[in-house]
């Protein structure tokens, strides 16, 4: 960290921590003042067709490169190493299950963000927050697809393992290493940085409907009773459970 | 035994006269707002036609409601759980749009602004989607009268067995109206489909809800719902449903649309019912069966053992009371003339149905008969083969022996009145044949002609000392409703519905009692003047120069 410039700091260090407390005391904000507003606003109701494919392949694309993220950035090389994975093996396991993802997602942003863009009803709904995220979330992908396709699949490759992955996991064990990301390439600056500047921006978009995934949803009885005698209301923020069989004791 | 009440709704389809009035104060109270506009908790139908939205009724195409798999188990008819989980970044059964008719307005500024010419000057209309010009194709009542019907009303999903019939004696025209609210069901599909557990049944009076902040927009509530009774805020991103005027009916009242109908043909009451029946007799595996099935789900509340078991599992001695003292239970269960909208739905519906008898009175009259004969109406209803299997599709699942009795029913009423009032003979055979008696159908009379407001109504208030615990189970600091967009707060609209609205002048502010006109003169703001003698309702002359 010696010879990191105080501008490499803020970018490489300050940014994340400050995205990292807007986020989480952001969320908290939004959860207790702004249930009303938590919500993935639906489009469906104004424009069905380009929909049902845009979103869907978005949307699993998304979780493809999310996974691959928790794969290659907080898992460290000497564990696949450890297993016997060879670097080569990784690599180009990485690189098609990343085009994949990156192609899915692609098509995926290119037909919601026309949509959004070019059919007057979605647009009509469209917040300027939108266009923010959506503009992040483009630059995001694109430059997190530059070096999957050109660089991983048909370039030399180049092992971000060493350089972007040991910085960022640095960031949580307190020592986070400046010099490796300062020295990436630029794609993959420019990659983290907007991520971080989503995760800044992500409590007051509509993406915090991706934390109200409805798993429990499979377990619950089919039908909601709710009865004026259920207990004192439950404070905002608080997970107290929120159905009961019917004639279950209180 | 669970004894539980619901607040049920009875409709006498003969006496609605289609004026959308139910419509209209329902919409001024509930959805009249930016993301509501193509809302409507009350819309009201002609029938034969096609409805809102479009085909709603057609379960193959929209597979709403529930089914039976292959053990005879309830099911969803949109599938598992996890098959909606995995479709929620896209729901194939969602209507759009357009199936509801695209809202519009008009920019009335154009009209007010148009320079003095011969041409007259005409509002056109405008999307209040986008705020750009449209041509209106579609809407709630678009098929008024049978508007259309040449065209589209074969398309009706209720007349699919007997196209053939209605296409060769299209002469015999019938139609009536069928006004719709959410039917607050007692096996509500929509509260099964909601993945995120935001929909409930109130275990009090059985109304069914949306937790506007529990709700994460996932949509599946309305493709869920068989009578597409839950409609999406495309404004706020949430479902929002007809609550049955809930505010009111804790306090006693009837619901707006049930206190301005014109033909005061609706009837608000208790329903009792055992809570541990309704699961299989949703489940009752011939869909002809499932109207009996639902009544055997009702207690009688003159029944001391039913009385006495209500009482002990903490329903109020008045709600009690209400119960025996219903109209809703005496029309649907002890006079059997109300009958449930799509009981094959299997959602157990309890906004109840009179089926109409004028279709069959106006062909007895167009013949030369008396309509109050009731020899000559049971032969016509025998005769009209196409009103009375319709009418069956719709409110007992294609049973044609159900309507025939309550049809008969509702004629000898008319003819025995008839006979009482004129003193003429009447042969109390025809009575018995239907398994009823004089006082019975007396009764009847009474409830169908002149009950009074409190009778129609008899709505025991939600108890005082609860009221504290009812508001708060909602979970909410301040009420949702008065958030942004809520009908608490008029809601702003997105830049592209702002855009057409006229501007407010800018010295027109609420609070003042007057303002400024565009032609410089001084005037009274009709919506801010406090009776202020200065500010004379009517300007004096010399106030105009
Ligand atoms: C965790 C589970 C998630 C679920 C269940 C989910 C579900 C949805 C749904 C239902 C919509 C609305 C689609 C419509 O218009 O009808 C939506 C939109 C959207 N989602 Fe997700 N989502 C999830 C995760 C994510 C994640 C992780 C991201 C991004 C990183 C994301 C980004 C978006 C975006 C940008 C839109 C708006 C699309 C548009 O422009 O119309 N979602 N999501
Ligand atoms: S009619 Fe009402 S209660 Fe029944 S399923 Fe539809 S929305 Fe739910
Ligand atoms: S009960 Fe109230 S909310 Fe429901 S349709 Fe009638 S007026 Fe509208
Ligand atoms: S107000 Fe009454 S009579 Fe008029 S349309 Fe509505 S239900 Fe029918």
């Amino acid at each position: 960290m010696s010879n990191a410039t105080s501008s490499q700091i803020l970018l490489w260090v300050g940014l994340p921590y400050l995205a990292l407390g807007i986020f989480v005391v952001g969320h908290i904000w939004r959860w207790r003042y702004d249930q009303f507003g938590w919500t993935s606003r639906s489009t469906q109701l104004q424009e069905r067709r380009l929909l049902k494919w845009g979103s869907p392949i978005f949307h699993y694309g998304t979780f493809a490169a999310i996974m691959g993220h928790v794969i290659g950035i907080l898992i460290p090389e000497r564990w696949t190493a450890a297993i016997g994975i060879p670097e080569h093996v990784y690599r180009w396991f990485s690189a098609t299950a990343g085009t994949v993802a990156a192609v899915l997602i692609l098509a995926g942003v290119v037909v919601l963000a026309g949509r959004r863009l070019f059919i007057a009803r979605v647009r009509s709904t469209t917040d300027a927050v939108d266009y923010f995220a959506l503009v992040l979330l483009l630059l995001i992908i694109l430059t997190g697809i530059i070096p999957t396709v050109f660089v991983n699949l048909l370039g030399g490759g180049y092992d971000y393992r060493l350089t972007v992955a040991p910085w960022f996991r640095g960031l949580f064990s307190g020592n986070p290493d400046v010099t490796t990301i300062a020295s990436a390439p630029i794609v993959y600056q420019v990659h983290a940085a907007a991520s971080w500047v989503i995760w800044a921006v992500w409590p007051f978009t509509r993406l915090v409907h991706a934390w109200s995934y409805p798993l429990w949803y499979l377990w619950r009885p089919y039908i909601v009773y709710r009865s004026r005698k259920t207990a004192p209301p439950i404070e905002p923020g608080t997970a107290g459970r929120r159905w009961r069989r019917i004639g279950a004791g209180y | 035994m669970r004894v539980m009440a619901q607040m049920a709704m009875v409709m006498n389809l003969d006496k609605c006269i289609g004026c959308h009035t139910c419509t209209v104060t329902c919409k001024q109270v509930w959805t009249n707002r930016v993301g509501t506009e193509y809302v409507y908790f009350n819309n009201v139908e002609t029938k034969p036609g096609i409805g809102y939205p479009k085909r709603y009724e057609d379960q193959e195409q929209w597979r709403g409601g529930w089914t039976l798999d292959r053990k005879g188990r309830l099911q969803l008819k949109s599938g598992s759980r996890l098959r909606r989980l995995l479709s929620i970044f896209y729901n194939p059964d969602l209507p759009s749009i357009d199936d509801y008719g695209e809202p519009w307005t008009y920019n009335y500024q154009h009209v007010i602004e148009a320079p003095l010419g011969t041409p007259n000057p005409s509002a056109h209309s405008i999307s209040a989607l986008t705020g750009k010009d449209v041509t209106v194709g579609w809407g709630s009542n678009w098929e008024d009268d049978l508007a259309g019907a040449p065209e589209r009303a074969h398309l009706d999903p209720n007349l699919r067995d007997l196209q053939e019939r209605v296409r060769m004696e299209f002469e015999q025209v019938f139609m009536f109206y069928l006004p719709r609210i959410c039917e607050h069901c007692l096996n509500p599909s929509c509260v099964a489909s909601c993945p995120s557990g935001a929909m409930y049944k109130r275990a009090e009076d059985g109304i069914v809800l949306v937790d506007q902040d529990k709700c994460r927009g996932w949509r599946f509530c309305v493709s869920g719902c068989p009578y597409k009774k839950v409609y999406f805020n495309h404004r706020t991103g949430k479902a929002e449903k007809c609550t049955l005027c809930f505010p009111r009916i804790e306090a006693g009242q009837p619901t707006i649309c049930a206190e301005t109908c014109v033909g005061r043909l609706r009837y608000l009451g208790l329903i009792l019912y055992d809570a541990d029946r309704v699961l299989a007799a949703a489940a009752t595996r011939d869909v002809k069966d499932l109207y009996e099935a639902q009544l055997s789900v009702f207690l009688d509340p003159e029944d001391p053992e039913v009385q006495a078991e209500a009482a002990r599992q903490g329903i109020p001695a008045d709600w009690i009371e209400g119960a025996r003292r219903s109209p809703t239970y005496a029309l649907a269960v002890k006079h059997r003339v109300a009958l449930p909208l799509h009981p094959e739905y299997r959602t157990l519906p309890m906004v109840w149905y009179i089926p109409p008898l004028s279709p069959v009175a106006d062909v007895v009259h167009a013949a030369g008969y008396d309509p109050a004969d009731p020899d000559a109406v049971f032969a016509a209803i025998d005769a009209m083969r196409i009103p009375m299997e319709y009418l069956a599709n719709l409110f007992t699942a294609g049973d044609t022996g159900v309507i025939r009795r309550v049809l008969r029913t509702l004629a000898v009423m008319r003819a025995l009145m008839r006979a009482d009032q004129l003193g003429l003979p009447f042969d109390d055979g025809v009575i018995s044949e239907l398994g009823t008696s004089r006082t019975d159908l007396m009764d009847l009379y009474r409830l169908l002609a002149i009950a009074k407001y409190d009778e129609r109504y008899v709505i025991p208030a939600a108890h005082a000392e609860d009221a504290g615990r009812l508001a708060s189970q909602h979970e909410q600091l301040f009420c949702s409703l008065d958030g942004e967009g809520g009908p608490g707060m008029g809601g702003l609209g997105p830049h592209g519905i702002r855009a057409f609205r006229p501007a407010r002048r800018p010295d027109e502010v609420a609070e003042s009692e007057t303002f400024r006109d565009t032609d410089g003169r001084l005037r009274v703001n009709l919506l801010a003047w406090k009776g202020n003698r200065d500010v004379p309702l009517f300007p004096s002359p010399s106030n105009e120069e």
